[in-house]
């Protein structure tokens, strides 16, 4: 069988491709884009990347963005981890089908209902809207995102293992931070990252459940772009592609490596060297 | 890298000879199960099963999967806890200690190593749980490593390391604190025969240098029968016989027994007689009368089955002196040549096979017994043994 590029290939290829990434390249290239009209060309220029750094606006709203991120992509990791295990290990429990349900139901709730069920509650029990309900907002709608990568994981996972770390003295809560979570570590790491792109890019619940001072970059480009598209929006997003592109490089790039570190280990193992 | 164990030393026949500690009532047990009872739902895995186990000694649990014989070793690990019933550990009740605080170690059948840590920090696992000071514990798995001829290989992964080397580690990691006893489930499964082979006599005499208490869960009689003092013979969650490898082989219980420990040829029929301390049955079908010095507690008249090995039956093209007792005879359906023996399968007049295993002590040539030849299948009368159930 000929194994190389017949024309048809190619012309799948280029087509996945181009439908694919073309909107983010359009993006990218004109936010290089000397003309203050983005769809006119008007030669390069790298003048809307400095001029991003005077907007005090997207500066601010990037800041909450990340901080509400960070913070909500690490709760989260935590209580999708637990939710995860209890899954898990408790076996058949009373109210486990339940339970099980009702974690991953914001999976595919719609985003609006799910807002606006939030800042019902918070308008409710009178919970100022700003910084924290937004954070408690992301918390709960990734939280099931890391449940269901972890619980994955979980399941493969050897329980001998636990079981030998028990037998030889250690208990159970420290055998958990000794040899559960660090072999379940990639799986929490890959969770905490699914949360963090997660909370970044969310626009629908965020706006239902902030409030004055906490604008996300999201909100901010969105609120920006009803008012026409700037240049700076395209450097701003630019940036954007640019971290999430290199955090999924080098992710890449180093299970790549451990994997061809392993089959060389046992490679020689099995050679008795 | 299939080294020894320990260097050969001085020969181990003399301890195991005189070791039978189960016959003297005055020795203490040191592991009990007493009326224990294990369900899962509506399954029963263990079923009102006692059993002692006594100090110093090398004891197998025989039977299919399914059988009952992992679950009891958990309970003693404390991975289980009896629905009912009570395990004791040197006088010590064990139901409800947690397993981390129980005296014994056990070898799982995976090996369980820890992925993430080296050769050298898996053995000393078990040693930091109990906070002994850093240089004991170097000392102690420095010692572990030579026992088991792994120095070279302290730093590597268990991932570095081939199955024959995982096992050593895994052994080496659940004696490291010195257990009382020594669970092992299943542990030289995932060996090669010749690996296997040798890591059973290696295992032996680890056992009797270090004087603990080992406990083995195999499906493998061969296995059981190599390292075990004695062996629990396990169907359906209880104990179908309990006794030395021998007595197993030479003198099962029951058909369940016989046919589960090795080959067994059986012949259907009733107690006729069990005068003068020789027992006779009458076979049915062929009426062939079958006598042995053994009674096996059978009573005239009881529907009964002569069971005996392969090995232990002659065969031969002329008729016995007195072919009334002790013998059949057929023909020769099938030869299997397995090079050191063959097995011929005698077809009775009844259509009953009957196996006689033939030691090839020639070169063969030309086989004196061959295809359909009508022959003769004799035994002495402590060849077999009569079973009632």
């Amino acid at each position: 069988m000929r194994r190389g590029a017949s024309w048809f290939n190619v012309t799948s290829i280029t087509l996945g491709f181009a439908f694919l990434y073309l909107p983010i390249v359009l993006l990218v290239v004109y936010s290089f884009n000397a003309s203050k009209l983005v769809t006119v060309w008007g030669g390069f220029s790298t003048k809307w990347y400095v001029s991003l750094l005077s907007n005090q606006g997207l500066l601010d709203a990037a800041w909450v963005t990340i901080r509400v991120a960070l913070l909500s992509a690490t709760l989260a990791t935590v209580l999708g981890t637990l939710a995860a295990i209890a899954l898990v290990r408790f076996g058949r429990f009373p109210g486990g089908t339940l339970f099980s349900g009702m974690v991953y139901a914001p999976l595919v709730m719609p985003e609006v209902i799910t807002g606006l069920a939030m800042l019902l509650l918070f308008v409710a029990i009178g919970f100022a809207r700003g910084f924290w309900t937004l954070t408690l907002a992301h918390i709960t709608f990734s939280m099931c995102f890391v449940a269901v990568v972890v619980q994955s994981r979980l399941i493969t996972f050897d329980r001998s293992l636990e079981e030998a770390a028990l037998d030889l003295g250690c208990p159970p809560f420290r055998t958990f931070f000794t040899i559960t979570l660090p072999l379940i570590l990639p799986a929490v790491v890959a969770g905490w990252m699914l949360a963090f792109t997660l909370s970044l890019d969310d626009l629908v619940i965020s706006s239902f459940t902030t409030g004055p001072g906490a604008t996300t970059l999201p909100m901010k480009i969105y609120s920006q772009v009803r008012l026409g598209v700037t240049p700076e929006i395209n450097a701003i997003c630019s940036i954007l592609i640019a971290i999430v592109a290199t955090g999924v490089i080098i992710a890449s790039a180093v299970t790549k490596r451990r994997e061809v570190d392993r089959q060389r280990a046992e490679r020689l193992a099995i050679q008795g060297v | 890298m299939a080294g020894k164990l320990l260097t050969a030393g001085k020969s181990l026949g003399p301890i195991r000879r005189a070791f039978a500690p189960w016959n003297d009532p005055a020795a203490k047990p040191f592991i009990q199960f007493q009326n224990v009872t294990k369900t899962f739902g509506d399954f029963t895995a263990v079923d009102d099963l006692s059993l002692n186990i006594y100090e110093r000694e090398f004891f197998a649990l025989l039977g299919p999967s399914g059988c009952g014989k992992t679950t009891l070793m958990r309970m003693i690990a404390g991975f289980e806890e009896p629905t009912s019933g009570h395990v004791m550990l040197d006088g010590q009740d064990l139901v409800g200690v947690p397993p981390y605080r129980r005296p014994t170690n056990m070898m799982f059948q995976s090996y369980a190593l820890f992925p993430h840590m080296n050769v050298w920090d898996n053995i000393a696992f078990g040693l930091k749980q109990d906070g002994m000071p850093k240089p004991d514990i170097a000392t102690r798995v420095d010692e572990m490593l030579a026992l088991v001829k792994l120095e070279k290989f302290a730093k590597r992964k268990p991932h570095q390391l081939s199955g024959g080397q995982k096992q050593r580690v895994a052994l080496a990691r659940s004696l490291a604190k010195k257990p009382k006893v020594l669970l092992l489930d299943e542990p030289l499964g995932a060996l090669d025969k010749k690996l296997r082979e040798e890591t059973q006599f290696e295992l032996i005499d680890l056992q009797v240098k270090l004087g603990m208490t080992f406990v083995i869960v195999t499906h493998d009689q061969e296995e059981a029968m190599t390292v075990a003092d004695r062996i629990a013979v396990m169907d359906q969650g209880k104990i179908v016989q309990i006794a030395t490898p021998a007595e197993i082989y030479e003198q099962p219980n029951s058909r369940y027994v016989a046919d589960f420990i090795g080959d067994i040829n059986l012949l259907e029929g009733h107690i006729s007689s069990t005068e003068g301390g020789v027992t006779t049955l009458d076979c049915d079908g062929t009426g062939a009368k079958v006598q042995v010095s053994q009674d096996g507690g059978a009573k005239l008249g009881d529907h009964a089955w002569f069971a005996v090995r392969p090995e232990k039956v002659a065969i031969s093209l002329s008729p016995p002196a007195d072919p009334s007792v002790n013998a059949v005879t057929g023909e020769v359906w099938d030869i299997a040549y397995l090079g050191d023996v063959s097995i011929y399968h005698v077809r009775l007049a009844t259509g009953a096979t009957v196996k006689a295993t033939i030691t090839n002590t020639t070169r063969l040539v030309e086989r004196p017994i061959t295809w359909d030849d009508k022959v003769w299948l004799t035994w002495s009368r402590d060849g077999g043994v009569v079973l009632t159930r």
